[in-house]
């Protein structure tokens, strides 16, 4: 073995090492809440359970506790992206395809609004909703998760569709399309995978989101799974720490799986949608 | 005339979508924030200038989350979240494929948890009788309850946890950018590493660590959920970043108008930012 080719081993080693380590660190807490789920009396310390148990998903498996949540949250969060989507592809599709003095101005407001703290204007919101009828609704809150999220979808929305060759789209005008039928029928399916990124992206958003609906929803049937899990150790006394665990693991899985689906085009080219090209 | 409306039109659910509900409440904010609205027992709500930021400027509890929130930016995005994400984008270069492969993946799985759970699995990794005083215990040294002496360095800790993916992946993308023949020049010529890093790799992604920091800063000034989760901003206030003042101020004392004065302030400074960025980036639209 030549000298280089040991000392790039060397550094092969070593950096496997340190990403091992850093590894473990980030898995501690990752293997708590998989360990607990199916520990018969877990605590807060990661430990190997004595036996397994699918008790705590049995426990917790019910309408009340898991189900109704779970089902608020994909209403509230498939109306948000169906009606981000929608309006997203719209938006972007004028600012793709023609030349206007008014495409950089929206373009810049846009990548403006994507940065801006939403976190910031919730209280407004909240005061806002109350005037005009629209707390505790779940449209209310369907359209503001959809706002909160355009900005960013259009942005990636925009430059997806940057990347389908406007070529293919001329022949159908000269056909007598119109603009809407050729988005409609010739570019957003070319562009399948990009709307799925943006799809799933803001889906993977709001149901994260626990500000939002913990401001502008009250009644509690009305709960996405994002604020019923704080009632786990917040009101109902005595904390289950695995019933806690199991339906952390169950409300994660989702948008887990829907993540690995995209994951290619989320880590690779995407660069989360050019919105930190450096 | 014809070809305007075609243009324009597609445009409109968008726009009003967003000057309903994101252009329309920040004008709401800029309106309340100079008015004493209450939650109850109030008919009309009046206008009293700038008495909610004069009373901010002289409030210690906002001054107290005007540090807390400068230390959790600075401790969790820019020491944190922004050093640990080079040094894995850059271990990654080197690494063999399947450790790369299963450190990202974990990394990854941690942003993309919903920030509750998040909440929760640092909550308990802190706790008095959670896993890093288990750990601690075990390694004979000294423990403490975390969320109790250092709340605010707990809450930090989480958020590197939590957000480290995404400026991993910035990093990752920019240092597959550079061209090897580069490094292996500087190489060549005997530089070592930590000047390769210094005087190559990071001049040639500086506007990658411009745009990432920028970005990083904003979340981490609307990070909400997390430290509610873990610390509901206690004990006696010290983790309550501004976000966190904000919320117990128009909500639980009811305060709307003094709360939504600091959420301006937050916005002015979120919009700061942001008018930064979209300066580093507009060459590009």
């Amino acid at each position: 073995m030549s000298a280089p080719t040991s000392r790039r081993t060397t550094h092969r080693l070593a950096a496997d090492a340190g990403l091992l380590t850093l590894a473990a660190a980030f898995l501690l807490p990752l293997a708590w809440v998989l360990l607990s789920a199916l520990d018969p009396d877990a605590n807060l310390k990661v430990k190997l359970p004595d036996s397994l148990t699918l008790d705590n998903f049995d426990a917790i498996l019910k309408p009340d506790i898991t189900f109704t949540p779970l089902l608020n949250s994909l209403l509230l969060c498939g109306g948000g992206t169906a009606l981000t989507v929608a309006c997203a592809a719209l938006a972007a599709y004028p600012l793709s395809r023609f030349r206007s003095r008014l495409n950089r101005p929206f373009l810049l407001t846009i990548l403006f609004a994507t940065s801006l703290p939403i976190t910031a204007i919730m209280v407004p919101v909240y005061a806002l909703f109350v005037r005009v009828n629209l707390i505790d609704t779940m449209q209310g809150t369907i359209f503001f998760f959809a706002a909160s999220q355009l900005p960013f979808a259009i942005w990636l929305m925009k430059n997806f569709m940057d990347g389908v060759p406007k070529e293919l789209e001329e022949a159908a005008w000269t056909d007598g399309a119109s603009p809407f039928q050729s988005l409609l029928r010739i570019v957003l399916p070319l562009m399948g995978p990009g709307v799925a990124v943006v799809t799933v992206f803001s889906f993977v958003m709001m149901w994260g989101n626990f500000f939002v609906p913990f401001m502008l929803l009250l009644t509690p049937d009305q709960m996405p799974a994002a604020v019923s899990i704080n009632e786990f150790f917040g009101n109902r006394g005595m904390v289950a720490y695995g019933q806690l665990a199991a339906f952390s693991v169950v409300y994660s899985t989702p948008v887990i799986l829907l993540y690995v689906l995209v994951a290619r085009r989320l880590g690779g080219g995407f660069a989360l949608g050019g919105a930190v090209k450096g | 005339m014809k070809r305007t409306v075609a243009r324009i039109l597609p445009l409109t659910p968008a726009t009003l979508l967003l000057l309903l509900f994101l252009a329309g409440p920040i004008a709401y904010c800029a309106y309340i924030a100079f008015t004493d609205l209450q939650l109850t027992g109030q008919a009309h709500e009046s206008f009293v200038g700038f008495d909610n930021f004069r009373t901010a400027f002289g409030d210690e509890a906002f001054l107290n989350a005007v540090w807390l929130t400068l230390v959790f930016t600075v401790v969790s995005a820019l020491l944190g979240q922004n050093t640990l994400g080079l040094a894995l984008a850059a271990l990654m270069q080197r690494a063999s494929k399947p450790v790369r492969t299963l450190t990202g993946a974990i990394v990854i799985t941690a942003w993309v948890l919903p920030e509750v759970v998040a909440g929760f699995l640092l909550y308990a990794f802190f706790r008095k009788e959670g896993t890093l005083n288990a750990l601690l215990d075990w390694l004979h040294l000294p423990t403490q309850n975390w969320l109790f002496t250092l709340p605010i360095l707990a809450v930090s800790f989480a958020n590197v946890w939590r957000g480290t993916a995404f400026s991993m992946l910035v990093y990752s993308a920019a240092l597959n950018e550079i061209p090897k023949e580069i490094t292996e020049a500087a190489e060549v010529d005997g530089a070592g590493g930590w000047r390769r890093l210094w005087h190559i790799t990071l001049p040639m992604i500086r506007r990658s660590i411009a745009t990432n920091l920028m970005l990083i800063t904003l979340q981490t000034l609307s990070v909400f959920g997390l430290i509610w989760v873990m610390t509901r901003g206690g004990p006696s206030g010290k983790s309550q970043t501004l976000p966190l003042f904000m919320y117990e101020e128009a909500f639980q004392k009811s305060m709307i108008g003094y709360g939504t004065a600091v959420a301006l302030l937050l916005l002015l400074v979120g919009g700061l930012f942001s008018m930064v960025y979209v300066r580093l980036l507009r060459t590009e639209i």
